[in-house]
C-alpha cells in the first residue's frame, strides 16, 4: 500500500447489520479491533442501532448514507477510510489477519472462528432501495419540482396542468423517474434532439418523466428513446405531421428480439388494447410532443378529426414465418436486429376476404381495398401499409408466393388510366388533374406501399393503415431506427 | 407530505417577440406573397396581388417547396431583405 495508507494514519470502516449471521459471528473480532484502534475505526450499523452499541465507535447508518457512498454490497465489509476500493467482503480469517497485519495494536483476530463464512446482502440492495438511495444522495433529476399540497389529488393535478392526452397519467414523482432512468445507460442530461413545434430540447430525464406518465416500465426506455430518434429523422417530417389538418400521426412498428423481450403484442388484438408495452410506448411520444414540443390540439395541431391512434399506435410484426421478410429487413436491417419503424398514418381499414384461396384472387381483392386509400380517385398522394393477417399469409405461402410477389401483383392491379379518375369523372368533382388524364397512374409512389404482417391466427381479415397525403420527399416517409 | 412531481414540460417560455411597426401605407412598398404549395394557392394569391397593386404596392411572389416543412432559411432571409411586408398563403 502507498505511503498515504501507512498504518499510523489509516482509518477503517466496518459495515455490518444485526440481521446477518456472519456479522453476529465476528462480534468478538469486531470488539477486539474496536478496542485496539479506538477512533481509527468506525462501525456502521445498517439496521438495528442497538447492535454493537456497547462499543464506542458505532455509527447509526440506518439511512444508509455511508453504505451508499462507499458502494457496500455485502456485510460485513471492512474497508479503509478514503479508499473504499480496498476492502474485504464477508469473513475470511486469513484475509482479515493480513488486512490488519501492520496494526500492531490489533491482536490475532478470528481465533476460534471458522476460516471463512460468506457475508449477507447489504441493505443497500434491498428491493427498491437502490433508486431510493440514488434519489436521496445522488439525485440526478434537474427538472423543476412541483410541490403539491396534501389535499391535492396528484392525478387531478396532472390534468389541471394540461399534461395529459385526456386520459389519466401516472404522476411523475422523483422516485418513479429515477426508477425509469435505471432503464437506460444514457446520462439524464443527454439531449436527444429538439421537439417540434417549439423546437424545445428533450433530454433523457424529460423523456423519462413523460415515459413515467405514459405508464412505461423502465425496460422500455431504449425503445422509447429510439422512437423519439426515429421521429426526429428529417425524412419523417414530424413538424409538418403535427401541424396537418389531416388525420395522420406516428404509427410504430417493432421488429426483432425486443418485441419478445418487452412483450409487445403481434398476435390476437395486436392493434387493440390490453398490452402495456403497445399502449405506453406509443403514448410516450405523443406526450413528449405535447409537453416538450408544445404541440397540442387546437394549437398547432389543427387536425379536422385526428384519429384514435393519436393516443397510441404501436404494435409488433409477427415474425414466425421465416421466409417472409420483416419490415425491418425491407428497410435494410438484419432480421435479428431490434428495429422500430415510424409511419405517418391513421386508422385502420378492414379487408375481409374469406373466399380467396389462390394468390391471384387474394392480391386483387387486397388491391381493390387499397384503392380507397385517401380517395378512390386520388392516386400518388399517400403511402400506405398493408397488414397481411396470418390466414391470408397462409394462402400466399401455400401457393409458393413470396412477399415480393404479392407486392408486384398489387402494384400491377393498382395501375389505372388517368381518364378513369380525372376530376369530374363519374359526376365526382374530386379526382386527378386533367393534365394527367393521358397517363397511366400508380396508386402508390415507388416505395410508398409497405407490407407487414401481424395479428391472431384465426380470421381472414387483413387491413390497411392509410398514410398522410403529404407522403414522400415533400412530406413524410417511413423511417427506421435500430436500437 | 405528498411527493412532489417533476415537470414534464420544456420549462421554456418562448421569447417574446415584438411586432415590427405596421406599415401606414402600401404605396411604393414591396409586399411579398408566399405560396405554401397548397392546391389553388396561386390563384388566390393572384387576386391578392391585384388588390395590392391597385393600392400602390409592388408585389414579389415566392413559393415554399412544400407545405409540410417550414420555409427554407435562405427563403426567409431573402424575403426579409427584399420586402417591407409579407403575406403567407396558409392552410387549405
Amino acid at each position: 500500500m502507498s505511503d498515504q495508507l501507512s498504518p499510523d494514519i489509516r482509518s477503517y470502516k466496518l459495515f455490518v447489520k444485526k440481521d446477518c449471521p456472519t456479522c453476529e459471528l465476528i462480534t468478538s473480532t469486531t470488539e477486539a479491533i474496536s478496542a485496539a484502534l479506538g477512533d481509527r475505526i468506525k462501525i456502521f450499523v445498517q439496521d438495528d442501532p442497538s447492535f454493537l452499541s456497547h462499543l464506542p465507535n458505532t455509527v447509526d447508518d440506518s439511512e444508509l448514507e455511508s453504505s451508499y457512498k462507499d458502494d457496500i454490497t455485502i456485510v460485513p465489509t471492512i474497508t479503509i477510510e478514503g479508499h473504499p476500493e480496498v476492502r474485504i467482503e464477508g469473513w475470511d480469517r486469513v484475509a482479515w489477519q493480513k488486512f490488519f497485519k501492520e496494526e500492531n495494536a490489533v491482536p490475532e483476530i478470528g481465533v476460534g472462528l471458522p476460516n471463512h463464512k460468506p457475508g449477507c446482502g447489504s441493505k443497500t440492495l434491498d428491493a427498491g432501495m437502490s433508486e431510493k438511495l440514488k434519489l436521496r444522495y445522488a439525485d440526478p433529476c434537474q427538472a423543476r419540482k412541483i410541490e403539491l399540497s396534501d389535499d391535492e389529488d396528484d392525478i387531478e393535478s396532472c390534468f389541471e396542468r394540461g399534461w395529459t392526452d385526456g386520459l389519466p397519467v401516472v404522476p411523475p414523482t422523483p422516485l418513479r423517474v429515477v426508477r425509469m432512468l435505471a432503464g437506460t445507460d444514457r446520462d439524464p442530461s443527454d439531449v436527444i434532439g429538439n421537439i417540434p413545434p417549439d423546437n424545445s430540447p428533450l433530454n433523457i430525464e424529460k423523456l423519462a418523466i413523460n415515459a413515467v406518465m405514459a405508464g412505461c416500465k423502465p425496460e422500455y426506455m431504449p425503445l422509447v428513446i429510439a422512437s423519439v430518434e426515429a421521429a426526429l429523422q428529417e425524412k419523417f417530417c414530424m413538424h409538418g405531421l403535427l401541424c396537418t389538418t389531416y388525420f395522420s400521426s406516428p404509427v410504430m412498428i417493432i421488429n426483432g428480439p425486443v418485441a419478445k423481450h418487452l412483450n409487445i403484442n403481434s398476435g390476437v388484438n395486436a392493434l387493440g388494447q390490453g398490452r402495456r408495452a403497445n399502449a405506453t410506448i406509443g403514448r410516450t411520444l405523443q406526450l413528449i410532443i405535447r409537453n416538450i414540443g408544445g404541440g397540442v390540439p387546437g394549437g398547432i395541431d389543427r387536425a379536422v378529426m385526428g384519429n384514435p391512434g393519436k393516443y397510441t399506435y404501436c404494435f409488433a410484426e409477427d415474425e414466425s414465418q421465416k421466409d417472409w421478410p420483416t419490415l425491418a429487413e425491407d428497410q435494410g436491417y438484419d432480421r435479428g436486429k431490434s428495429v422500430i419503424s415510424l409511419f405517418a398514418g391513421e386508422g385502420l381499414q378492414p379487408i375481409l376476404d374469406q373466399q380467396s384461396r389462390n394468390p391471384d384472387s387474394l392480391s386483387k381483392s387486397m388491391a381493390n381495398s387499397l384503392r380507397a386509400v385517401v380517395n378512390t380517385k386520388l392516386y400518388g398522394l399517400a403511402d400506405a401499409i398493408l397488414i397481411v393477417c396470418p390466414e391470408h399469409r397462409r394462402v400466399f405461402r401455400q401457393a409458393g408466393w413470396k412477399k415480393s410477389d404479392l407486392h408486384e401483383a398489387i402494384s400491377k392491379h393498382l395501375l389505372i388510366p388517368g381518364t378513369a379518375i380525372a376530376r369530374g369523372v363519374d359526376g365526382i368533382a374530386e379526382g386527378m388533374p386533367e393534365k394527367l388524364k393521358d397517363r397511366t397512374l400508380a396508386k402508390f409512389r415507388p416505395g410508398g406501399l409497405h407490407i407487414v404482417t401481424t395479428g391472431g391466427t384465426a380470421g381472414m381479415f387483413s387491413a390497411i393503415i392509410s398514410g398522410w397525403v403529404a407522403s414522400g420527399e415533400r412530406g413524410s416517409q417511413l423511417v427506421s431506427q435500430i436500437l | 407530505m405528498q411527493s412532489p412531481l417533476l415537470d414534464p414540460t420544456s420549462e421554456l417560455k418562448p421569447p417574446s417577440k415584438e411586432l415590427l411597426p405596421r406599415l401606414t401605407t402600401l404605396k411604393d412598398k414591396t409586399v411579398g406573397l408566399i405560396d405554401i404549395s397548397k392546391p389553388r394557392g396561386k390563384e388566390f394569391l393572384d387576386q391578392v396581388e391585384l388588390q395590392l397593386i391597385s393600392a400602390g404596392a409592388k408585389v414579389v411572389r415566392y413559393i415554399k417547396p412544400t407545405f409540410a416543412r417550414t420555409a427554407p432559411v435562405e427563403l426567409k432571409q431573402q424575403i426579409s431583405v427584399e420586402c417591407d411586408a409579407v403575406i403567407q398563403g396558409l392552410a387549405d
